[in-house]
């Protein structure tokens, strides 16, 4: 039973990094979206059986809190923003999408190899959660550094969000108080940056932050 | 009594409020806080005095810790020997520069700008002999740099003020950076931060060479030891002259303090080699300190780099005495470290009055600090000047007064060191002391000029041909502090008796009591090797001299005549035809400028048939700048200028910054393990 446990968790988490890959190369809006839907869905799948294995029923709340905001209400939210901003067309890139793949590659490479030392003695489902979940947060981190339109620097940054709840679902023990301040931090910048948008985009008549940099009279 | 000094120090936090009654601006209001503020001082700091010579005199050791400063820590507090001989040189030093601002402190222009800080200054220094673990210390020691960089800006409107202030901030964080590093190191990976930890800890010999390196660059800077000397003449003139007196005369000994304190007691048993920097460094100081006094024009910086001077002399007793207590010389260590301790001592003395003369001439001549502008002061001034006179003698170090006991206390140390048996030694603390003959005579040339040139001839200014004498209680501190300078002169064994138990705790061993010597002469070894009295030296200078004049006046002609001088001729003799400041270094600045200073001297000769003058253009400069801080400078302001453009960057890019040290991080991290 353990060893499915283990399996059922390991494949959750992963497909979690998989999607994280998904988002790396989608160049339009509306499919980034619809991963980062899907993304928070699964998170939602890895939380709840981390509350079955580990039988600490507050996490099925984490669960259902990331299911109902993070899989419905932000993506909604969001598509209702590119569809008003209409830019739900559009489509940009900022390196190439084999290099992004590339360099998200080499991350978890990297977090496997620093995580998995480090976290030697401790639980092997905890150890792989944790391994995966930095994984996940540095490609959402690579996702904003490398997206140049501010709403999928905000879907960067909603699933390098997602990433650290998988973390600290992962290890055992973590108040509830926590979790659910974690997850309405997130939905607070999620309006501040909602809000921003907008500002922006009545000021500059476009969402690409380049607007700005030139706004600054700064050469790219 | 450890409680009393520290509630002492307390009260002095508490006299920095009395200057809130100078608040508005008006005269009245500012006059009553000088006077409260100052008055304050001087009590608690003459309580200080009394509660720090009895612990001294008493053997008095306690120590306190309080629940203040880091939570698993605690501030240590420790009152021993050794700070009680600091305590009791700060709070005198401090009582009489309190004592002379109730007078000289009417004269500030703008008094709310030293009031509140006169205090915690004060305080802090007071403090830093008392803390006993390495937060409690650098906590202290900040507020007196921190309060000590307020009183030097006091007159922040002229540009030098504002470049002295910024030099000595940068300095003063430089200087604590390496105490903290030096702490960080005794210290040790467990954190050990009390000293009586670090006393009982064993340091590896590297470590022990750091942390003597960090200690010469942090008390150094402070002390204003030879390379690190720079901002000193620059700052300390700039403060008003009773701060001035307190930074030459105390900081620079508390910062001797956290040097011996870090070498002396914390690092444990001393390696032969230790004291080659020392001495090195000691014997440069004093050296160009007084070359810098005797080619400078400023009174105030005059004496200011007669502190450096001051300084490596007692950097070289301490240089000494490490050697000797390496190699077991345990009395001649006890002489080496009294000679230090006493000569730090006197320094404060007579440098605290010759600052104070030097405000009184400011005072008197609205302003006037340049040598070559000043002259006859002492038919205007009688009683400051006679005062003056006595502390320049001190500092020249001439017999009988305080300053000559002390230099010959550490030549007799230099005079045992062919007992040493490190050839590098045998070779080098001879020739320091030859550097030290050399600086004791230069100091006695500068000090001649600068008291003949600025307080004898005539007026070369009109406002020092208006000058009139100090009020009472400038005149009272100067006077009190020289008849201290005759009365450490003439009984010097008291001194060297009471700073017996410092060197027993220290180097484990003590000069031969004193004061049961016949005539009250001293002895630092034997009676047989070399004794010295002051009193009978005072007593056959003076009546060698009252037996010249009644001679000349019994065998010449006891008429008084008023005649003119013989002028070679020359009808109308003006002022500014007297020796100059600058004619009397001359010779000196010729023989040493042009190693030393690199000094070239040009001769502009007008054009055949122009009436211009002719003149001669002086240039100096200071190499300690020109190799050591300006390039440092440079380096700094480049980086700052390319770390300027990381201000203006775009949000990606932060973004591209952030995402890629946390790469680096974690890579660093996986190729660790």
């Amino acid at each position: 039973m353990p060893k499915l446990y283990f399996d059922v968790a390991h494949t959750l988490a992963g497909s979690l990094v998989l999607l994280s890959f998904v988002m790396l190369y989608q160049r339009r809006l509306g499919a980034l979206l619809n991963v980062l839907a899907l993304h928070a869905a699964v998170l939602a799948l890895s939380v709840a059986w981390q509350a079955h294995i580990q039988g600490a029923p507050h996490l099925y709340i984490t669960a259902a809190i990331a299911l109902l905001f993070k899989a419905i209400v932000v993506p909604m939210a969001l598509r209702r923003m590119i569809v008003r901003l209409g830019i739900h067309r559009e489509i940009e890139t900022v390196t190439g999408i084999g290099l992004s793949m590339l360099a998200g590659i080499g991350l978890v490479a990297l977090s496997m190899a620093v995580m998995l030392p480090v976290t030697a003695g401790a639980d092997p489902v905890a150890r792989e959660d944790i391994a995966l979940a930095l994984s996940v947060v540095l490609i959402g981190l690579l996702l904003m550094v490398t997206r140049r339109n501010a709403v999928s620097q905000v879907v960067g940054f909603m699933s390098l969000e997602n990433g650290i709840v998988l973390a600290a679902t992962g290890a055992q023990g973590m108040p509830l108080v926590v979790e659910i301040s974690v997850a309405f931090s997130i939905l607070i910048a999620f309006i501040v940056i909602g809000i921003f948008l907008f500002r922006i985009r009545e000021r500059f008549d476009t969402v690409d932050v380049q607007a700005l940099d030139r706004f600054r009279g700064e050469r790219r | 009594m450890l409680t009393a000094l520290l509630l002492c120090a307390l009260a002095l936090l508490a006299v920095a409020g009395l200057a809130a009654l100078g608040r508005g601006g008006e005269r009245r209001g500012a006059a009553l806080a000088t006077a409260a503020v100052y008055g304050g001082c001087l009590a608690v700091s003459t309580l200080a005095f009394a509660l720090a010579l009895a612990a001294l005199l008493g053997g008095v050791t306690s120590g306190l810790t309080l629940p203040l400063g880091l939570p698993w820590l605690g501030a240590h507090f420790r009152l021993d020997a050794l700070s009680a001989a600091f305590l009791v040189l700060v709070s005198l030093g401090a009582a009489g520069a309190s004592f002379y601002a109730l007078g000289y402190g009417r004269h500030a222009e703008a008094p709310l700008r030293v009031l509140p800080f006169y205090p915690l200054f004060l305080a802090g220094m007071l403090l830093v002999p008392l803390a006993d673990d390495a937060y409690a210390f650098l906590l202290c020691w900040e507020l007196m740099s921190l309060a000590s960089w307020a009183l030097v800006l006091a007159e922040h409107r002229p540009a030098e003020n504002a470049r002295a202030g910024f030099l000595y901030i940068v300095m003063a964080s430089f200087g604590t950076l390496a105490l903290l590093l030096a702490f960080g190191l005794l210290a040790g990976p467990e954190g050990r931060y009390a000293f009586a930890a670090m006393r009982v800890g064993d340091h590896a010999p590297l470590t022990s060479a750091l942390v003597l390196a960090l200690a010469l660059l942090g008390a150094g800077s402070k002390a204003g030891l030879v390379p690190l000397h720079v901002w000193l003449p620059l700052a300390h003139p700039a403060a008003p002259s009773h701060v001035s007196a307190l930074m030459s005369g105390v900081m620079t000994k508390v910062a001797v303090y956290a040097f011996i304190r870090i070498v002396f007691d914390l690092l444990g048993a001393p390696a032969w080699w230790w004291s080659v920097p020392v001495l090195t460094l000691g014997a440069s100081s004093a050296v160009l300190g007084v070359l810098h006094a005797l080619t400078e024009g400023d009174l105030k910086r005059l004496l200011a780099y007669s502190t450096i001077e001051n300084i490596g002399v007692v950097f070289i007793g301490l240089g000494l005495a490490l050697a000797f207590r390496a190699d077991g010389h345990l009395g001649a260590a006890a002489l080496a470290l009294v000679a230090a301790l006493f000569h730090a001592f006197n320094h404060t003395l007579f440098k605290s009055a010759l600052f104070y003369g030097a405000g009184a001439v400011l005072a008197a001549t609205h302003g006037e600090r340049d040598i070559e502008r000043l002259g006859g002061l002492i038919h205007r001034m009688p009683v400051s000047s006679a005062a003056v006179l006595v502390a320049a003698m001190a500092a020249a170090a001439l017999p009988p007064l305080n300053g000559f006991a002390s230099e010959w206390l550490a030549f007799q140390a230099i005079l045992v060191s062919p007992d040493l048996p490190q050839w590098a030694l045998k070779f080098l603390i001879p020739t320091v002391g030859t550097l030290l003959a050399l600086a004791a005579a230069l100091a006695a040339s500068c000090f001649l000029r600068a008291y003949g040139i600025a307080w004898l001839g005539r007026p070369r200014s009109a406002a020092a041909a208006e000058a009139a004498e100090t009020d009472r209680f400038s005149g009272a501190a100067m006077a009190g502090f020289a008849v201290l300078c005759v009365l450490f002169g003439l009984f010097p064994g008291a001194a060297v008796d009471a700073l017996a138990p410092v060197t027993e705790r220290l180097v484990g061993a003590r000069m031969p009591a004193q004061l049961g010597e016949a005539w009250l002469s001293i002895v630092p070894i034997a009676d047989s090797r070399s004794s010295y009295n002051g009193l009978l030296v005072f007593l056959f200078v003076v009546a060698s001299a009252v037996i010249a004049a009644a001679a000349i006046h019994r065998l010449a002609s006891r008429a008084l005549r008023r005649a003119p001088p013989w002028d070679c001729g020359f009808p109308r003799l003006a002022p500014s035809m007297q020796y100059t400041g600058a004619s009397l270094s001359q010779p000196l600045r010729r023989v040493f400028g042009p190693v030393v200073f690199r000094a070239r001297e040009t001769v502009e000769m007008p054009p055949p048939g122009s009436v211009a003058p002719a003149r001669i253009v002086r240039e100096r400069r200071d190499l300690a700048w020109e190799f050591l801080y300006a390039p440092v400078g440079r380096a700094v302001g480049r980086a700052a200028e390319l770390l300027n453009h990381l201000q203006f960057l775009t949000i990606r890019r932060y973004l591209v910054f952030v995402f890629l040290s946390l790469v680096l991080l974690l890579l660093g991290l996986g190729l660790w393990s």
